[in-house]
């Protein structure tokens, strides 16, 4: 096998698996280049944004940071605040992301939750290099999320169908994966502590500040049970 | 602000995230074996993020006022019967989307 007929075998089996996520990229990208472009930022910010930060939620925000005043450390602590979860990424990954070489630097660049989705959850088909299946993943995941913001820049206001509810695509996907995780454990003592965990500081914090409480709980509590959970057997 | 000061802010929201991506590989190279525990909760989280990010989706859903949740409890029930009957991704995803439009469109 050539090194092109890696590529192209790596590409198409990783395609398949992005197509939900093209969707829901496509749409809330627009989103946001439209809202980007009603703020009165030219499609350049948007552009510049998606590639150098990649990650939706932070660059919603940073749309408000960028019209109020000037203030890098604020800016700075509220941006770790919203990517914090990423660091849960990178612990459950740094096996799989282990022996990648130089692609071993976008991978971990473009783990937003999306990538973190499939490359977590689902492995390389048999006879495809597993680096480049993930690395296409990531790849094409990014050129969504790109190519969707900058259109909505550019030619949002002519958008005339109904879009309303299209966004549900991002949840039901994450519902998916969620169930395929649930099908393929035996014991799901660490699904009802993620979700336990996060609908307890929903209620008790509110929308807009649960997560970082809910990562916390999360961690203490498998701290806690870690005997009981690998006694248990649940875990792979 | 400036557009200097703009660019500035976009870079700094760009360092803090690759902060947040970046920490655990660069703490946990793979030159020293990884700790017990980091092993553990390399193994135990992703159940646990699944769901976290399940909830994180559903966030600013209003189940007292509004249309109390209904059209995401449709939805996600109608998504897990089709998925546990074709367990194909796309379809499922796609029900889903399908029925939650319709709902907030016509219905709701």
């Amino acid at each position: 096998m050539t090194k092109f007929d890696v590529l192209r075998k790596a590409f198409k089996s990783a395609f398949p698996y992005t197509i939900p996520i093209f969707a829901g990229f496509w749409f809330l990208g627009m989103a946001y280049g439209i809202y980007m472009k009603v703020s009165g930022f030219s499609f350049w910010y948007t552009l510049l944004m998606t590639v150098v930060i990649f990650g939706g939620s932070l660059e919603f925000v940073t749309v408000s940071m960028l019209l109020s005043p000037f203030a890098p450390l604020q800016s700075f602590i509220m941006a770790l605040l919203i990517q914090a979860r990423h660091l849960f990424y990178g612990l459950a990954m740094l096996d799989k992301y282990k022996g990648m070489g130089w692609k071993r630097f976008y991978l971990i660049f473009g783990l937003c939750d999306e990538t973190f989705s499939i490359n977590c959850s689902v492995d390389a088909p048999e006879g495809v290099d597993k680096g480049w299946f993930m690395f296409f993943v990531t790849l094409l995941n990014q050129t969504y999320w790109v190519t969707g913001s900058t259109m909505g820049a550019v030619l949002g206001s002519f958008i005339r169908f109904n879009t309303e509810g299209l966004d549900f695509v991002m949840t039901a996907m994450f519902v998916v994966i969620f169930l395929e995780q649930l099908m393929k454990e035996k014991k799901h003592y660490t699904a009802i502590i993620g979700v336990g965990a996060s609908v307890l500081c929903r209620l008790i914090f509110g929308a807009d500040s649960f997560m970082i409480p809910t990562m916390i709980l999360i961690l203490c509590m498998l701290w806690a049970f870690r005997k009981p959970l690998e006694r248990s057997g649940g875990l792979e | 602000m400036t557009v200097a000061q703009q660019i500035i802010t976009i870079f700094i929201c760009a360092f803090a995230t690759m902060i947040t991506r970046f920490t655990p590989f660069v703490v946990f190279n793979s030159k020293k074996p990884t700790p017990k525990f980091i092993q553990y909760l390399g193994k135990a989280l992703p159940a646990a993020i699944f769901g976290m990010l399940v909830v994180y989706c559903l966030k600013n859903v209003e189940i007292v006022t509004g249309a109390h949740a209904i059209p995401e409890v449709i939805s996600i029930i109608l998504i897990t019967l089709v998925h546990k009957w074709k367990r194909n991704m796309l379809l499922s995803i796609g029900a889903g989307t399908a029925c939650y439009m319709l709902l907030v469109q016509f219905v709701f």
